[in-house]
C-alpha cells in the first residue's frame, strides 16, 4: 500500500481522497523521504519517468505533480548513488543518468567530479588497509557472533587498554630509557648524581651460592626487590643527572617528570574523547527516559549473531529484559501508591542495611590496614621462604579476598532493600566500585602512615621505596588470581570435586561488571606504579594480552554469557566512567610522591632536589628570558582565576542553550500533534461533504467542477466541493 | 563443488564498489559465498531460491531472515529469491559503513510485516514475538503485550495516529544508541 496513513481518518480503509496527493507537504515528503511505502512498485524497477530518484510510481500521474517534482529535484542536493535505498539495477540507472547529465557540464566540473571520486576511492582503500591491521579483529568477530554486542564491549574495552598501555610504554621508553641506552653509542657523556655502586637498600650479605642464589632470585622476582632494583624496572636505577650529547644536554630528571605528567594527561584526554559520544547519549537518554522501549524493540536484536545457542540466549535475555521493564513500570506505580507506614518501614530497613554495608566496608579496610602493617614489620625478619612470601603478599591477598566476598554480600543485601530492578543493579555496582578503589586508597594511606611514623631508626626512608614493591606485588598477585580463578582451575574443580559449592561456582556466568572492575583495578595500579617502575606499562600490556586469550577461551568453552542483558552503548559509558574514577584516584599518590620531600638515603633521578617537583622550576629558570616570563605569567594566580571564571561562564552559557533547545523541541512536538489533528479533522469534513454531495447529485461525481482553487473550506449545505481539481489549479502554495 | 566457476569481472567489481558500501574484499567474499549456494545443476540460474539463502550461517539464526529476503528480493514472483546483486544490496545495507538513513529505511521495511507502509499494532506484535521466540512459554502475556505496544507507541508515535510511519521511525532510530552496532551483518 502506498499512502501515508496519517491521512487516514480511520483505519478501516476510508477511501482515499486524491486531493491528499496534491497537498504540498505530501509532495515534498514524497521526495524528501526515501520511498518505503512504495515497496513493491519501486522494486519492480519501473522506469516511469526520466527523473530517476523521485517516487513517481502511482502518484505522480498528473502533470502538476510531475512539474512539482522536477522543481523539487533541482532544489535538493544530489547524494551519492549508493546512499539511495534502491535495488542495484535502479542505482545503476541513476548513475548512468547522472553521468549523462554530467556530460552537459563543463569540463572543469567533470574533472572535479572524477577527482573527487578517485580521492574517495583512495581513502576507502586506505581505511580498508588500516582496519586489517586492527588488533584481534578476527577473534572479536567470533565473539560477537557467539555472544552479541554486550560482551563484545568488554573485549573492545580490553583492546583499548592494551593500546593505551602500549602508548604509555612508548612514551616512557622513548623519553627516559632510550637516551640512557643510546648515550654511549651517540657519544653522549652521562653525569650521575650519586656515588656509583651504592645501593638503595641494604641487604644482609649472603655468602652462599648456587641453589640459594636461585632461590633468592625467585624471591626477588616475586617481591620486586633485590636484583630487580638493578634493572630498568626500578626508578632508583635512573641515577643519571644529565646526558651531554654533542649538540645539547638532555636533562633526564626533567624528562622523567614531564613524561609522568604527560601520560596521565594523555590517558585523561583519550578516555574523555572515547566517552564523549556515550556521555552525550546518556544525558539525552536520562532526561528523556521515553526512549528505552523503542531502543530495546527496534534495536534489540543483534543481527551479527550466527550461533543457534546464542540466538536462543539472546531471545531469552530480551524476554527477560522486557518483562523486567514492564514489571518495573508496575512497581513504580506501586511505589507511588505506598502508604506512609510502608514508606517508614522501608526507610528503616534501608538505613539498617546501609549501616551494615558501612560496617562491612570498615571491617575490610581495617583488615587491609592491619595486614599492611604486619607485612611491613614482618619483612624485616626473614623466617623461611614460603612464610616470607605469604607475609609479603598479605596485603594483596587480603585485598583480593575482600574484593571477592563483598560483591556477594552486596547482591544479597540489595534484595531486601526493595528498589526497582534497574536501580538495584546500578547501586550494587556503585558499591563494588567504591569498595575496590577505596581498598587501594587504604593501602596507600597505611603505607604513608608507616613512613611518617618511623623517621629514624631502622626503617627504610622514602615513600617510593615502600610503595614500589607493594605495587609490583599487587600487580603480580592480581594477575595470578585472575588466571587461577578463571580458566582451568575452575573447570578442574567443577569436574573433579562434586560438592555443591564447586558446582555453583563452576556455573557462574560471565559477569561483565565484575570483569570490568577487575581490569580497571589493574589499570589503576599500573597508573600509580609507572612513576616508580617505568616498565610497568609493558608488563601490563603483556598481562592484558594473556587475559584476553584466557577470557576468550573461558567464554567459548565453558561459560554461559550472562542472562541479564547488558546494553552495548550504556556499558561503554559505564566502563569509561569507572576508568576515569580510577585515573583520578591514581593521580593522588603520584602527586604526593612528586611533591614529597626526599630524604638522604633515597635514590633515583631526583636525589639532587629537595622535592621531585623542583626540577621544573629549576629548568624554567634556565630558559631564555622571554619564554620564562611567559611561563611565569601562565602559572600565576591572576591567570588561573580568570581562566576559571571564563570556563564557568562558557559552561553556564552552554547549559542555558541546551535548556532553551529542549523547550523549543517540546513546543514543536505539541504543534506537530495539533497540526496532525487539524488535518485529520479537515479531511474528515471534506469526505463527509463529498459523500453528501454524491448522495445528492449522483451523476456528477466524476466531472471536475468549478474553476475554484482547491480549497479545504467547507460550506455545509452549499454543495460546492471538488473531487478532481483542474490541472492548472495552484497546488504550489 | 571445486573452484568457483566464474570470477567477477574487474569493471563489474569497481561498479559494485561504487554502488554499494562494500569494500573490494567484501564483494569478492560475497561472490564466493553466493556461488557456493548454487549447486551444480542450477549453475545457469541467476536467482537463488529463498531456502538456499536461508541456509547461510549468518541468516540461519536470525528471526527476521524471511523478511530480509522478501525486502531485498527483486523477483516478480515475490518469492524471496535473490540475485547476486540483491545479495550485494543486502550486505551493503547491513555493512559497517552504511549510513544510518539506509539502515533505518531497510529496518522499517523489514519490520513492516504486512507491507502497508506503516508499523501498526499488528506489526509491532509480530515484531515482539519474533524477538522473544515463537513458542508459547517464550511469549509475553497479552496484558504485557498490550502494555508494551502502548509504551512503544507513546514513545515513537508523534502525531498520535496509532501507527509509526517512516519519519517517526527514523526519528526514533536516530536517537537510539544501539541501533548502528546491532544492525550489522558481516560475512
Amino acid at each position: 500500500m502506498e499512502s501515508d496513513s496519517v491521512f487516514y481518518t480511520d483505519r478501516l480503509g476510508a477511501p482515499r481522497n486524491p486531493l491528499l496527493d496534491q497537498l504540498p507537504s505530501y509532495q515534498s515528503l514524497l521526495y524528501r523521504r526515501k520511498p518505503s511505502a512504495s515497496g513493491s512498485t519501486k522494486r519492480r524497477g519501473s522506469s516511469r519517468t526520466r527523473v530517476g530518484s523521485s517516487n513517481s510510481g502511482k502518484w505522480g500521474q498528473t502533470t502538476v505533480a510531475r512539474q512539482h517534482e522536477e522543481k523539487l529535484r533541482t532544489q535538493t542536493i544530489q547524494r551519492p548513488v549508493r546512499e539511495l535505498p534502491k535495488s542495484m539495477a535502479e542505482k545503476r540507472r541513476d548513475k548512468d543518468q547522472r553521468l549523462e547529465q554530467a556530460k552537459d557540464l563543463s569540463s572543469w566540473r567533470q574533472w572535479r567530479q572524477s577527482t573527487r571520486r578517485t580521492l574517495r576511492r583512495l581513502k576507502e582503500d586506505g581505511f580498508e588497509m588500516l582496519s586489517n591491521l586492527e588488533l584481534w579483529r578476527g577473534d572479536i568477530h567470533v565473539i560477537e557472533g557467539m555472544f552479541g554486542t554486550g560482551i563484545l564491549s568488554y573485549f573492545s574495552f580490553l583492546r583499548f587498554l592494551v593500546l593505551l598501555n602500549i602508548v604509555m610504554f612508548l612514551l616512557m621508553f622513548g623519553f627516559v630509557m632510550l637516551p640512557i641506552i643510546t648515550a654511549p653509542h651517540a657519544s653522549g657523556n652521562t653525569t650521575f648524581n650519586h656515588v656509583d655502586g651504592s645501593e638503595c637498600r641494604n641487604y644482609p650479605s649472603t655468602s652462599r651460592h648456587g641453589l640459594v642464589v636461585f632461590h633468592q632470585h625467585i624471591t626477588d622476582l616475586l617481591s620486586g626487590t633485590g636484583f630487580l632494583e638493578q634493572t630498568y624496572l626500578f626508578y632508583g636505577y635512573y641515577k643519571v643527572e644529565a646526558i651531554h650529547f654533542p649538540k645539547f644536554t638532555y636533562n633526564l630528571p626533567l624528562a622523567y617528570l614531564l613524561v609522568t605528567i604527560a601520560y596521565l594527561f594523555l590517558s585523561l584526554i583519550w578516555i574523555v574523547k572515547r566517552s564523549a559520544t556515550g556521555f552525550k547519549r546518556n544525558l539525552v537518554q536520562d532526561e528523556d527516559r521515553f526512549q528505552s522501549f523503542c531502543n530495546k524493540i527496534f534495536a534489540g536484536w543483534d543481527f551479527c549473531i550466527v550461533n543457534e545457542n546464542a540466538a536462543r540466549l539472546k531471545r531469552s535475555s530480551l524476554l527477560y529484559e522486557l518483562k523486567t521493564d514492564l514489571e518495573e513500570e508496575r512497581i513504580k506505580q506501586k511505589i507511588a501508591d505506598r502508604t506512609r507506614k510502608e514508606k517508614c518501614r522501608i526507610y528503616v530497613i534501608r538505613l539498617i542495611l546501609n549501616l551494615f554495608v558501612i560496617t562491612v566496608l570498615a571491617a575490610c579496610f581495617y583488615s587491609i590496614y592491619i595486614a599492611t602493617n604486619f607485612s611491613q614489620k614482618a619483612q624485616m625478619t626473614k623466617v623461611n621462604f614460603i612464610l616470607d612470601l605469604i607475609y609479603e603478599y598479605l596485603p594483596s591477598i587480603v585485598i583480593t579476598l575482600a574484593n571477592f566476598i563483598t560483591p556477594l554480600i552486596f547482591s544479597l543485601i540489595i534484595q531486601y532493600e526493595d528498589y526497582s530492578p534497574a536501580f538495584e543493579i546500578r547501586f550494587t555496582l556503585m558499591r563494588c566500585v567504591f569498595m575496590r578503589l577505596t581498598s587501594i586508597c587504604v593501602l596507600l594511606v597505611s603505607l604513608w602512615g608507616q613512613i611518617t611514623s618511623c623517621q629514624e631508626g631502622d626503617c627504610v626512608c622514602g615513600y617510593n621505596h615502600v610503595l614500589y614493591p607493594e605495587i609490583y606485588k599487587l600487580m603480580i598477585f592480581d594477575f595470578i588470581s585472575l588466571f587461577s580463578l578463571s580458566l582451568w582451575t575452575r573447570k578442574l574443580i567443577v569436574n573433579y570435586c562434586d560438592c555443591g559449592l564447586a558446582k555453583w561456582w563452576g556455573q557462574q556466568e560471565f559477569a561483565i561488571p565484575q570483569n570490568v572492575l577487575d581490569i580497571v583495578y589493574g589499570q589503576t595500579i599500573c597508573w600509580i606504579g609507572t612513576f616508580y617502575c617505568p616498565l610497568l606499562p609493558a608488563i601490563c600490556t603483556i598481562k592484558y594480552f594473556i587475559i584476553f586469550y584466557i577470557k576468550k577461551v573461558t567464554l567459548v568453552n565453558n561459560c554461559r554469557p550472562t542472562t541479564r542483558p547488558f546494553r552495548a552503548s550504556s556499558s561503554n559509558f559505564f566502563f569509561l566512567a569507572v576508568l576515569l574514577i580510577g585515573l583520578a584516584l591514581a593521580c593522588v599518590p603520584v602527586t604526593i610522591s612528586i611533591a614529597q620531600i626526599s630524604c638522604s638515603q633515597a635514590c633515583g633521578p631526583f636525589v639532587n632536589y629537595t622535592t621531585s617537583w623542583e626540577v621544573l622550576p629549576r629548568a624554567v629558570s634556565q630558559l631564555p628570558a622571554g619564554v620564562r616570563t611567559f611561563l611565569l605569567a601562565i602559572s600565576s594566580e591572576a591567570f588561573a582565576v580568570s581562566f576559571f571564571v571564563i570556563t564557568c561562564l562558557a559552561m553556564f552559557y552552554v547549559i542555558a542553550l541546551a535548556g532553551a533547545h529542549k523547550r523549543v523541541i517540546n513546543q514543536l512536538r505539541e504543534q506537530l500533534v495539533m497540526d496532525g489533528r487539524d488535518k485529520r479533522f479537515l479531511i474528515q469534513k471534506l469526505c463527509q461533504a463529498q459523500r453528501t454531495c454524491a448522495v445528492r447529485f449522483p451523476g456528477s461525481g466524476s466531472q471536475s467542477h468549478s474553476s475554484d482553487r482547491v480549497s479545504p473550506s467547507y460550506r455545509s449545505n452549499s454543495g460546492v466541493f471538488l473531487v478532481h481539481p483542474p490541472p492548472d489549479s495552484a497546488t504550489h502554495v | 563443488m571445486g573452484t568457483t566457476a566464474s570470477q567477477l569481472r574487474k569493471d563489474l567489481l569497481s561498479e559494485y564498489q561504487e554502488l554499494t558500501f562494500l569494500t573490494k574484499q567484501e564483494i569478492l567474499l560475497a561472490h564466493k559465498r553466493f556461488s557456493e549456494l548454487l549447486s551444480k545443476e542450477d549453475r545457469n540460474l541467476t536467482r537463488v531460491p529463498m531456502e538456499k539463502v536461508l541456509s547461510l550461517t549468518e541468516l540461519k539464526s536470525n528471526p527476521f531472515r524471511k523478511r530480509i529476503c522478501h525486502v531485498f528480493s527483486t523477483s516478480d514472483m515475490k518469492d524471496g529469491s535473490l540475485t547476486f546483486e540483491d545479495f550485494l544490496d543486502l550486505l551493503s545495507a547491513f555493512s559497517d559503513s552504511a549510513t544510518l538513513e539506509i539502515k533505518s529505511h531497510y529496518a522499517f521495511r523489514i519490520f513492516d510485516f504486512d507491507d502497508d507502509g506503516t508499523l501498526d499494532g499488528g506489526d509491532l506484535e509480530k515484531l515482539v514475538n519474533c524477538l522473544t521466540g515463537e513458542t508459547d512459554d517464550t511469549r509475553l502475556t497479552p496484558e504485557e503485550m498490550r502494555q508494551l505496544i502502548s509504551n512503544i507507541l507513546e514513545e515513537s508515535d508523534i502525531d498520535k495516529d496509532g501507527t509509526v510511519n517512516l519519519s517517526e521511525f527514523q526519528h526514533v532510530i536516530s536517537r537510539s544508541p544501539d541501533f548502528v552496532s546491532s544492525f550489522k551483518i558481516v560475512l
